[in-house]
């Protein structure tokens, strides 16, 4: 990145401009049926401490034995993120009390993490990437849950998450606005869901993050960071980025200082602030877990899941680019999702022109799914109905206003519709014969001749005589026809 | 290396285990004791040893990923001292 397109992001303080630095920490559920280190179940929602084996109550006498599926996850998360796989890593106590942490201490890898140095390519805006390195990736167990708002004098606890496996994946303090450290976590969570390692489903918790942020004029040493707690969800990772920024240069600017602590982000208030427990500051006095030898693999392992990846965003990106000539922008939306990217390339598979294809999902499409909330896997419309729509639109069958007639018309007729026979049936298809078409322009000609004199003078009366005829025709007219007809006829 | 009285005071906090004043020289006296004992081990160079991770050379097992294991939310809770519908309860504690 140059410095000027640095220079944009900076914060304008009552001295001057500031930069925002940000480092995340996020956690990441690993897509696994059982548990890190026991044999219960990780099924999101079910009663209250249903899923916990007395290995995750921490039961005296209960020993943890690793799940092979969380280490290949966490593995094949590691190639994802073109790092550094370590074949010897070790797992750490990180020892802390909290009631919903019932051994007393987390598993969790310390010096030495499964996952090493790597790194991440971000679009933050159409014409703007950047790289943001990873530092490592380990894995870790989950805690359980508590509940605050069921008994006045207690607290309630659920063991249901408690051993479920984690990925801590840490970036290196390179993001530098909270546009950044939006598009950061965006572009994690579809690598991850490319993998089928995570779900990245923020709202059941899948994915948390920790979010660093510090200030400091440009050019100058990093300044004292604030590690903001659990932000779950993309928007609200952006918003505290702005606002603990913000408090930090008021503080700065005011002459005072920046205390390192940890703070959460009240959404409802805008605001940060620090967590109760600040006066106690960590020591969790990491130690080799005796329960556990360390973690080794062949590097055979590690060959055969490389080999098994499926295409990532950005290679998929790039093959959509050069081999469907399609926009950067357009390429890197489709390729957002997998689900899209593969509903995409069935319409082409089917026969429609890859960048009509790509045009009406993103223009049309989309936004039908996402009024209706729905996503691509739960619409209404086959990749071979829209397919057939996009190639009647390309070969003249239908005008582009018909076919958002058809569409609406397919949606409610549901996945089974045949878009072709609808256009037969209801005798939607273009008029392309020329008579009718002259026909209804001279009709609209003669019925107006103070418009054509108007026409005469102002030639963008045009456009009034192209919808009458298409009004006349009920949107099936060729658009191109009647202009060029109108255009011979008015002598324009 | 030695620990003074605060330091096991901390210690003590960090594990939640009460300790009396007039019992932290005693203990200041026995945890400094283990520490002159671990610096003598000190003395021995072992910068060119692999720590040792289990008496015989062995691999770490795995599981494979499958739910084996549901001991039952009743067996689960039975030991606590509080519970109410399968919750553990503990005095309150918010964030």
């Amino acid at each position: 990145m140059t410095a000027a397109a640095n220079r944009t992001k900076f914060i304008k303080g009552a001295t001057g401009d500031w930069e925002v630095v940000i480092g995340m920490e996020i956690h990441a559920q690993v897509t696994s049926r059982s548990k890190l280190f026991s044999g219960a179940s990780t099924a999101f929602g079910g009663d209250p401490n249903s899923h916990v084996s007395l290995v995750d109550a921490a039961m005296p006498g209960m020993l943890p034995v690793i799940n092979e599926e969380c280490v290949r996850q966490a593995v094949r998360t590691g190639l994802g993120l073109k790092a550094q796989i370590n074949l010897r890593s070790v797992f750490d106590r990180k020892n802390y009390f909290y009631p919903d942490l019932p051994q007393g201490y987390q598993i969790s890898q310390y010096k030495h993490p499964i996952v090493g140095e790597g790194e991440v390519v971000v679009d933050v805006t159409p014409t703007e990437q950047i790289r943001v390195g990873i530092e490592r990736l380990h894995l870790e167990q989950d805690a359980g849950k508590s509940l605050h708002d069921q008994s006045p004098t207690s607290s309630f606890v659920d063991l249901n998450r408690s051993g479920v496996a984690l990925m801590e994946i840490v970036s290196r303090p390179d993001l530098r606005s909270a546009e950044e450290a939006r598009a950061y976590v965006t572009k994690l969570r579809t690598i991850l869901r490319y993998l089928g390692t995570c779900d990245g489903d923020m709202e059941k918790g899948s994915l948390r993050a920790d979010v660093n942020v510090s200030v400091r004029k440009p050019g100058a040493p990093l300044g004292t960071r604030c590690e903001i707690k659990n932000v779950n969800s993309i928007r609200f990772i952006g918003q505290a980025v702005e606002v603990e920024a913000r408090r930090q240069i008021a503080i700065l600017e005011d002459g005072g200082k920046i205390d390192q602590e940890t703070r959460l982000f009240d959404p409802g208030r805008g605001e940060t602030r620090a967590m109760r427990s600040k006066e106690e500051a960590h020591d969790y006095r990491y130690f080799p877990d005796p329960d556990l030898l360390p973690l080794e693999f062949e590097q055979t392992l590690v060959d055969e899941l490389a080999s098994a990846l499926p295409e990532l965003p950005d290679a998929k990106k790039a093959r959509f680019m050069s081999d469907y000539g399609l926009a950067s922008y357009d390429a890197g939306v489709l390729v957002m999702e997998r689900d899209t990217a593969d509903y995409f390339e069935d319409m082409v598979r089917e026969g429609a022109d890859a960048k009509a294809a790509a045009n009406w999902l993103i223009n049309e499409y989309f936004g039908r799914l996402n009024k209706a909330g729905l996503t691509i896997e739960t619409g209404p419309v086959s990749a071979r109905a829209n397919s057939a729509i996009v190639q009647m639109v390309s070969g003249d069958v239908i005008s582009g206003k018909i076919a958002k007639d058809l569409i609406e018309i397919v949606w409610e007729a549901g996945p089974q519709a045949d878009p072709r026979k609808i256009v037969e049936e209801r005798g939607m298809k273009q008029v392309t014969d020329t008579g009718a078409i002259e026909a209804a322009v001279d009709a609209i000609i003669a019925a107006n001749p103070d418009k054509v004199e108007q026409a005469k003078a102002k030639p963008t009366m045009l456009g009034w005589f192209v919808g009458q005829v298409m009004k006349q025709t009920g949107g099936k007219a060729n658009p191109q026809s009647v202009n060029e007809l109108l255009k011979s006829k008015l002598g324009l | 290396m030695s620990v003074d009285q605060a330091t096991v005071r901390r210690i003590a906090h960090l594990a939640r285990i009460a300790v009396k004043d007039e019992d932290v020289p005693h203990l200041q006296g026995e945890l400094n004791a283990i520490l002159a004992f671990v610096e003598e081990l000190n003395s021995v160079d072992v910068s060119d040893v692999e720590p040792m991770t289990s008496v015989v050379p062995m691999q770490m097992k795995m599981r494979r990923d499958e739910v084996t294991d549901h001991a039952g939310a009743q067996a689960v809770v039975a030991n606590a001292p509080l519970h109410e519908d399968s919750f553990f309860t503990v005095p309150k504690v918010v964030e």
